[in-house]
């Protein structure tokens, strides 16, 4: 190691569900260069001091979702957070706020997966479409009302953000909701109606007080807190005018 | 999709308060201005605007009524939502008292500002 070799002190967020009864904090001294993110800092404790240090990553490109941890108390993305952008000081690096812990910096993320398979995230038709019918046509306006809410990547950093998640975990959240409106929103999918049933349950879109921190720790730019608002607006619509609809909205 | 869902009443509540934010955030400071400082300092308007007779022809009047109304009603109703909902936020966890307390003043308070201006008379 060359004596110009830079340490940055890393403190992780430790629990082992076999022996202890609490998570608690552990200082690791990190030789690191400029170009190793906060996820190849885990990697060399893994590698160097502890190597049963736990935590969630694939891609390392921010395109997987899988590294999102605390760091410094903010949700990101280990793999796209630098090192060089917090020495010369500690940096603390812990489990996603409001998920329980399964070891160290993975969390339970079951109750996430339930959620997303609640919003049946698929394109249900309008009507039956036989092949020869051809493909969907759609407009660059049609794309367009859609294509931002496709881009989540179930990283799960705007439910560690969220306080209102934080404080009732059984509400839907941001990035389920923001991908029922992406499917919502879609010209092929005709299922908003039958959407609205959870939109405007008690797990729904009202538990979300505006904070808007989500969007910002969004590394994809989905912007979520907008989705949520959207269908609030929805769900008030169809709360007072499903006396006034045909089908009398959800039930 | 889950079963078992129950609809939330919150839209009756958050339809309350955005009415009361937008026209809180239209007429509240133009109004805090005009009652708070321009009136007392008599500033830029002329002697007597806020005088008795003049705010009771405005209150009897019925879209003064209205107006006034609205000021008192959905300011509170706006008011009770975000101090409920910031309660929330800041880790108290607000049951049904702080609820009762919250949105059962701007109800007990929009009843009494209405009847006080239906007394009134036209």
């Amino acid at each position: 190691m060359p004596d110009s070799q830079k340490i940055i002190e890393i403190e992780v967020l430790r629990y082992n569900p076999e022996s202890d009864k609490e998570p608690h904090l552990e200082v690791y001294k990190v030789p690191f260069s400029d170009d190793m993110s906060v996820l190849q800092g885990a990697q060399y404790i893994k590698d160097h001091f502890d190597g049963s240090l736990t935590f969630r990553w694939s891609c390392r490109m921010a395109i997987c979702g899988s590294c999102g941890m605390m760091i410094n108390g903010i949700p990101k993305l280990s793999c796209e957070t630098f090192l060089r952008d917090y020495y010369p000081n500690r940096i603390r690096i812990e489990a996603m706020a409001n998920f329980p812990i399964e070891k160290d910096l993975v969390v339970d993320l079951s109750g996430f997966i339930e959620k997303l398979e609640s919003i049946q995230p698929y394109i249900i038709p309008r009507e039956p479409r036989s092949l020869d019918q051809g493909e969907y046509i759609q407009s660059p306006e049609q794309f367009n009302a859609y294509i931002q809410f496709t881009s989540c990547i179930n990283c799960t950093l705007c439910y560690a953000a969220c306080p209102q998640f934080g404080l009732n975990p059984d509400f839907i959240g941001p990035a389920a909701i923001a991908l029922l409106h992406r499917y919502n929103m879609d010209s092929r999918d005709g299922a908003a109606a039958e959407r609205m049933e959870l939109v405007a349950a008690e797990e729904g879109v009202f538990n979300c007080s505006a904070v808007g921190y989500c969007s910002e720790v969004c590394p994809k730019h989905v912007d979520p807190a907008n989705a949520v608002n959207i269908n609030k607006t929805n769900a008030a619509k169809d709360y007072f005018l499903r006396f006034l609809s045909p089908k009398g909205g959800s039930k | 999709m889950k079963s078992g869902l129950k609809r939330s009443n919150a839209p009756i509540f958050w339809s309350l308060f955005g009415a009361g934010g937008m026209f809180s955030a239209l007429f509240g400071p133009v109004l805090v201005f005009i009652t708070g400082i321009a009136v007392p300092l008599s500033l830029m308007l002329p002697s007597g605007t806020m005088s008795y007779p003049k705010m009771l022809a405005f209150a009897q009047n019925f879209i003064g009524k209205g107006f006034i109304l609205a000021v008192i009603s959905l300011f509170l109703w706006f008011a009770a939502h975000r101090i409920f909902h910031s309660l929330h936020e800041i880790g108290i966890h607000a049951g049904l008292g702080a609820k009762l307390i919250c949105y059962g003043s701007a109800f007990v308070a929009t009843v009494v500002s209405a009847v006080v201006l239906l007394r009134l008379g036209f």
